[in-house]
């Protein structure tokens, strides 16, 4: 796959190194510290940061915004984009706002529904989905051009990427889903956390068979439970999440105050087992609220110090 | 058929409590079909009015009845004279037929008795489920004869998200997703492939984002 646009992300993945992707959710309120900080705690050791747009539907300061802080930190942001509360109009524009910021990473999404958040009574707009975002922002990049079909004048230049669920039903189009975000113009993948690695390995083989990892990045979803209660909290109440029971039951055999730790020792496992597996470009890793533990986990893995790669 | 919902005793009256005399007519088509709307809610209603208007010591004479249709000029002719003669009309038509009232009868007051809720089907006795939303440019062809827009919270076009539970939305877990409805129509039609062709950008001007709409046929026009 041929480098097209100048985000660190991409030129990684191209060189073939594993990459390294987290995420960092905005602050409810203006304070631009929140951000700069955990974009200063992440920066060595990840390659990209994910900046998450309003999740679960509750309102916060704006992905765009976050994004261009963390630019100015020396972070290559992920400016994720979700369909749910814009309409063709204001996405194009935000894409070309991150664009004049030389933002060069985009996650396509649906996003969350209103009701999961803190405006149950507003409207939502979905006036497209997140494949036909993935086509806006493909077609404004390739073909320079706004979706009425005018000239665009420095069209942006992003490496465009979707979210995949290999865990979620129905489960016989989890990998046609793919194929097709693919066919819509993913680039890269962030996968759902991954917990069933049987079910994950088993989604990767059918994206292998079909040839799919020869036409996307795909990072493997990474999220370490800091709790027991965290652990059961997900299994039972996080749709499209699937938590096998030895996970619960490896957390409920050690102390409470050894449950950290445990979480830690897991998710290093994880990553180490998907290293092996054919397919998998990297990782992308959500510490929720556990930001903190980011560094540890890359360097624990061996994937610290991350790769350098030019600015050509 | 038009599903409607009739509003709280205690709103209704509340919007009619301050005239004399009020006439609550029924519209004995979708409304009825769905027990809300008909010639007998209306005299249902009308009696919980009067209790209502007994326990105020309120003045207000109550009179029912009940036109085909609230939709059509010609069913009001039957009902021009009672509603000549009172001060309000309390309506159990869906907001089409209030509103066409509205414009019929100029200068009398009308209020909705009913909250109109979709566009559905009789799934069974006494359950409505909603199965169109009138995008004004059909897309059932395409998915299995089953409506994205309508039927997923987020009328996503291109196949479900994440949040599917055991088959139901996970806004609402008696809510069947309808991309896994789709799906499995798909799979049992021979087309399980045809899942995954882009469905381009929809052209929502046809939609409520295109401005009230309005139908010509040729033909039939005077």
């Amino acid at each position: 796959m041929s480098v097209k646009t100048e985000s660190k992300l991409e030129r990684i993945l191209a060189a073939g190194h594993l990459a390294i992707t987290s995420e960092c959710g905005p602050p409810r309120g203006s304070d631009p510290e929140v951000i700069i900080k955990k974009g200063e705690l992440l920066k060595d050791h990840v390659d990209a940061v994910n900046v998450t747009d309003n999740q679960t539907s509750v309102t916060r300061l704006s992905s765009l915004a976050a994004c261009i802080h963390l630019k100015l930190t020396g972070v290559d942001p992920v400016l994720q984009m979700v369909t749910r509360d814009r309409n063709r109009i204001a996405l194009q524009s935000d894409i070309l706002g991150a664009a004049s910021f030389d933002i060069n990473n985009i996650l396509c999404l649906s996003g969350d529904h209103q009701i999961f958040g803190d405006c149950k009574e507003g409207q939502n707009v979905f006036d497209l989905d997140s494949m036909q975002l993935l086509q806006t922002v493909r077609h404004m990049r390739d073909d320079g051009k706004f979706l009425n079909g005018d000239d665009i004048n420095r069209p942006p230049r992003m490496f465009a990427g979707a979210a995949a669920n290999p865990f979620a039903e129905p489960y016989k189009i989890r990998v046609p889903r793919l194929a097709k975000k693919i066919a819509a113009g993913a680039e890269f993948i962030q996968t759902q956390c991954i917990y069933n690695l049987d079910r994950f390995e088993e989604w990767m083989n059918g994206v292998c068979d079909r040839g799919l990892h020869e036409k996307v990045y795909i990072l493997a979803g990474i999220t370490p439970m800091k709790s027991l209660g965290m652990a059961r909290y997900m299994k039972k109440n996080v749709p499209g999440m699937d938590v096998p029971d030895q996970i619960i039951d490896r957390l409920a055999g050690v102390p409470k105050e050894k449950q950290a730790e445990e979480g830690i020792t897991i998710c290093l496992e994880t990553i180490e087992r998907l290293k092996e597996v054919k397919g998998v470009s990297g990782f992308h890793i959500m510490a929720i609220e556990w930001e903190e533990k980011v560094p540890e986990i890359v360097e624990r893995a061996g994937l610290f110090p991350r790769p350098k790669v030019s600015d050509e | 058929m038009i599903v409607g919902q009739q509003k709280p005793l205690a709103e209704i009256w509340e919007m009619v409590r301050k005239h004399r005399k009020v006439l609550v007519l029924g519209c004995n088509s979708c409304v009825a079909v769905c027990h809300q709307g008909g010639t007998k809610q209306a005299e249902v209603l009308t009696s919980l009015l009067r209790m209502q208007a007994t326990q105020e010591e309120a003045e207000i004479e109550l009179v029912d009845g009940g036109i085909e249709r609230q939709c059509e000029h010609e069913f009001f002719e039957s009902a021009r004279d009672a509603i000549s003669r009172t001060d309000a009309v309390l309506s159990l038509a869906c907001g089409v037929g209030v509103q066409f009232m509205a414009e019929k009868f100029h200068a009398t007051p009308l209020y909705p008795a009913l909250n109109t809720t979709f566009l559905g089907a009789v799934e069974r006795p006494g359950f409505f489920t909603e199965k169109c939303q009138a995008c004004g440019n059909c897309v059932l062809a395409t998915t299995g004869g089953i409506c994205p827009v309508s039927r997923c919270a987020k009328r996503l076009l291109n196949g479900p998200c994440g949040g599917v539970n055991k088959g139901k939305c996970e806004i609402n877990k008696e809510l069947d997703c309808a991309w896994c409805l789709i799906v499995n129509r798909l799979e049992a039609l021979g087309k399980l492939d045809d899942y995954e062709d882009l469905f381009p950008l929809k052209d929502w001007s046809k939609d409520r984002a295109g401005g009230p709409r309005n139908f010509k046929v040729e033909g039939y026009l005077p």
